[in-house]
């Protein structure tokens, strides 16, 4: 790349980027407005709870396992379902 | 102990301090990526459950935790540009500065708007942090985990995205 087409290009970057600044302002001095250690007390708290299965889960289950005692010739079928 | 040694060892008191200590440098480097408060202040949620999950891999000795939690906030963030490109518009918590512009002036700031929004997320990052940001390269290099000379490539890219996109719509000439 020649320089002349060099000065054009940081030329071109340097209009594009004024024009992107005055479309978004930048953010240097943003602030955190709140403390976020609630939140991230309550996400913490999330992984140390026991994984929970309802009820109906396990009902359906129990289900399915009576079934399948009571029938196996319906265990075939419901493999090629799967 | 050292807190960098006790958080590495998984003590959740090391962890608070640490969190308390960085947050507010995370949330600022998030939300000048993403432009969205609500959003940075999720993505610094999730900067330091990611970072307390990887803790055993960060090595309290020679690791330098400030850089370590940039990068994660950077590539947090640009999972959330990834997934949000073209759903959402930028939120209205950071407007632009109201102008009394000509028509012409008005339309090229909106479709300005839209092609930076349709970046794809590498771009949009070294874009944002690069010219509105003004971050040096080396700086973003570092957080985004590449080389200062691939940020260069990819500035050069997005520049060169985003001119022919205005000039498309037959605003160069607007733009210049």
């Amino acid at each position: 790349m020649s320089n002349e087409e060099k000065n054009l290009q940081r030329e071109e970057e340097r209009k594009l980027q004024a024009l992107l600044k005055r479309e978004f302002p930048p953010l240097q001095n943003a602030k955190l407005p709140r403390d976020l250690w609630p939140q991230m007390l309550r996400r913490l708290d999330a992984l140390s709870e026991p994984l929970r299965i309802p009820w109906f889960d396990w009902a359906l289950a129990a289900a399915v396992a009576a079934a399948l005692l009571l029938f196996p010739n319906a265990i075939p079928a419901l493999l090629y379902q799967l | 102990m050292e807190l960098l040694e006790r958080f590495a060892a998984g003590d959740l008191e090391a962890f608070e301090a640490l969190f308390r200590q960085h947050q507010n440098e995370v949330y600022r480097w998030t939300v000048r990526i993403v432009r969205d408060t609500g959003a940075a202040e999720d993505l610094t949620v999730e900067t330091f459950w990611r970072i307390y999950r990887a803790r055993q891999r960060f090595d309290p000795v020679a690791g330098n935790f400030r850089a370590w939690a940039r990068r994660i906030a950077t590539n947090a963030a640009l999972d959330h540009l990834r997934h949000t490109r073209k759903e959402t518009e930028l939120s209205e918590d950071y407007p632009a500065a109201p102008k009394c512009d000509s028509a012409v002036r008005r339309e090229l700031r909106e479709h300005l708007r839209r092609a930076f929004l349709e970046l794809p997320a590498k771009y949009r990052l070294v874009t944002t942090l690069a010219l509105i940001e003004e971050e040096p390269y080396g700086e973003i290099a570092q957080a985004a985990g590449i080389s200062a000379a691939l940020v260069k490539v990819r500035v050069f890219r997005a520049v060169r995205m985003l001119r022919k996109k205005l000039s498309s719509l037959g605003l160069e000439a607007a733009a210049k």
